[in-house]
C-alpha cells in the first residue's frame, strides 16, 4: 500500500460522512415538517457525496481494487471507523439536530485546515466539502438556538439531547499514530487548536440557546478502532442489505 | 478536424437534467475539453458533492458528442477548484429568472453563524419583500423562498463560494 496512514485516515473521514448520511437518509419521508424532511435529506446527500469522494480515494491509495462502493457496502462492522456519535439513532428532532450540530461545528474547521494539506486530492475534497458544511452548520446551529431558546418543552428536549450525546463529543478529537504520522509527513496540517475552535463555536451557540454544557466527564471512544455501539449492526444491516442479498448487483 | 470551440458549442446543447432551462455550459460545470491521443477528454466538476445529476450529465455528454460523430470521449471529474455560483453565466442567470428561479445574489455569507439570509427579489413580481422558508430546497443547489407580496413560493439558486 502506498500510504497506510493516509488510507486509514481517509476511511475515518469517509465513514463519518457515510454513517451520518445513512442515519439522516432514514428520515426521508419522516421529517417533522416537509421543509426539514427536505433539509435533512439534502444534508444526507452532501454527506454521501463526500463519502464517495473520500472512500474512492481511500481505495485508490490502498491499491487492492476496492472502490468507494466496495468499501461502503462490503466491510464488517469492526472495519468501519466512524465516530460513535454519528451512529447514534435519530431519536427525536432535538437528538438529530444536536448530533448534527456537535459534528458540523467540528467538521467545518477541520475542512478549513485540510484545504492546506500537502496531499492535493485530500485538499480538493476538503475545499469542495467545506462549502457544503458551512450550510450544514448554519442549519444545525440555528435549530439549536431556536429549540433551546424556544418553549419550555423544546428547551428541555434539546438540553436532554445534549446531556445524552455529550459523552461522545470527546471522540471528535481522538488522534493516534495515524494522525501523528500524517502530521509528521505534512499531509495533515497542525490540528492542535481544532478543539479550541470547536469549543468556541459550541459555547457561543449554547449561550444564545440558553443551554448548559454537561459537567460530567464520562467519555466514550472506540469508533476509530472499529469498536461500535449496539446500534451499528442494525444500521449496517440496512445499509448493506442489497449488496449482501444480491452480491455485485448494479442498477 | 473538430476544434475545442466546436466541442463547447456542441455541449451548449446538453441541458442540466434538474434545471432543463440551463445548459451545462451556462451552469459552468464543464471545465475543459482536450484532445489527447484521438480521445476528447471532457473535464466536469460537480456543483455539490452528492449531486445526483452528475452521472446523467456524464452520459448525456457522451451521447451528444456521439450524435455529432465523435466516438472517442472520456469524461473525468475534477473537484478543485471547487464550483462556485460565480461560474454561472450571465445568460444562465437571465434564463433562471425567466424560468421562475431566483438567480444567486452576489452576496457572500459573511459569517456562517447568525447571518441574515440574503434579500432575494421575487422572480414573479420583483418585490424585495420576500422571506426564506428553508435553506434547503428541491435540489442541493436551491433554497426555498416565498414572496410576502404576491405570495409566490419560489426556488432560489443559492450562492456558493
Amino acid at each position: 500500500m502506498k500510504n497506510e496512514s493516509l488510507f486509514r485516515y481517509l476511511l475515518r473521514l469517509g465513514d463519518d460522512s457515510l454513517i451520518l448520511g445513512q442515519r439522516l437518509g432514514e428520515l426521508c419521508g419522516h421529517g417533522p415538517i416537509l421543509e426539514e424532511d427536505i433539509a435533512l435529506t439534502n444534508i444526507a446527500l452532501d454527506l454521501i457525496g463526500q463519502s464517495t469522494s473520500l472512500l474512492n480515494y481511500a481505495g485508490e491509495i490502498e491499491g487492492q481494487d476496492r472502490d468507494g462502493d466496495k468499501l461502503a457496502f462490503l466491510r464488517f462492522e469492526n472495519q468501519y471507523t466512524n465516530l460513535l456519535l454519528l451512529e447514534q439513532p435519530n431519536g427525536d428532532f432535538a437528538d438529530t439536530i444536536m448530533r448534527q450540530f456537535l459534528f458540523d461545528a467540528y467538521r467545518k474547521p477541520l475542512f478549513e485546515k485540510l484545504i492546506h494539506s500537502k496531499d492535493e486530492q485530500l485538499a480538493a475534497i476538503a475545499e469542495k466539502s467545506l462549502k457544503e458544511t458551512k450550510y450544514h452548520l448554519r442549519h444545525s446551529s440555528e435549530w439549536v438556538i431556536r429549540l433551546g431558546d424556544g418553549t419550555e418543552e423544546s428547551h428541555q428536549r434539546i438540553q436532554k439531547a445534549l446531556d445524552n450525546l455529550w459523552r461522545y463529543a470527546d471522540e471528535l478529537f481522538y488522534a493516534d499514530e495515524v494522525e501523528l504520522e500524517l502530521v509528521n509527513t505534512g499531509i495533515l496540517p497542525d490540528l492542535s487548536d481544532l478543539r479550541a475552535i470547536w469549543e468556541h463555536t459550541i459555547k457561543t451557540v449554547f449561550s444564545e440557546a440558553t443551554l448548559s454544557i454537561p459537567t460530567n466527564n464520562w467519555k466514550f471512544d472506540g469508533g476509530r478502532k472499529g469498536r461500535h455501539s449496539e446500534h451499528m449492526g442494525y444500521l449496517l444491516a440496512e445499509l448493506q442489505y442489497m449488496q449482501r442479498a444480491y452480491p455485485n448487483m448494479e442498477w | 478536424m473538430v476544434t475545442r470551440f466546436q466541442i463547447f458549442s456542441y455541449l451548449e446543447e446538453v441541458s442540466d437534467p434538474e434545471i432543463p432551462v440551463l445548459t451545462i455550459i451556462d451552469l459552468g460545470v464543464v471545465r475543459d475539453a482536450q484532445l489527447i491521443e484521438n480521445t476528447w477528454k471532457i473535464t466536469i466538476t460537480p456543483t455539490y458533492s452528492g449531486c445526483p445529476a452528475m452521472q446523467v450529465i456524464e452520459s448525456d455528454i457522451i451521447a451528444k458528442l456521439k450524435e455529432k460523430g465523435i466516438e472517442k470521449v472520456e469524461v473525468q471529474t475534477k473537484l478543485s477548484p471547487a464550483w462556485t455560483t460565480d461560474w454561472l453565466s450571465e445568460n444562465g442567470k437571465l434564463k433562471l429568472r425567466e424560468y421562475g428561479i431566483a438567480p444567486p445574489e452576489n452576496e457572500v455569507d459573511k459569517s456562517v453563524l447568525f447571518a441574515e439570509p440574503p434579500v432575494v427579489p421575487c422572480p414573479k413580481c420583483h418585490s424585495r419583500n420576500t422571506r426564506m422558508v428553508s435553506q434547503f430546497g428541491s435540489t442541493a443547489c436551491k433554497a426555498h423562498y416565498q414572496c410576502n407580496d404576491c405570495q409566490e413560493p419560489f426556488d432560489y439558486f443559492k450562492c456558493l463560494k
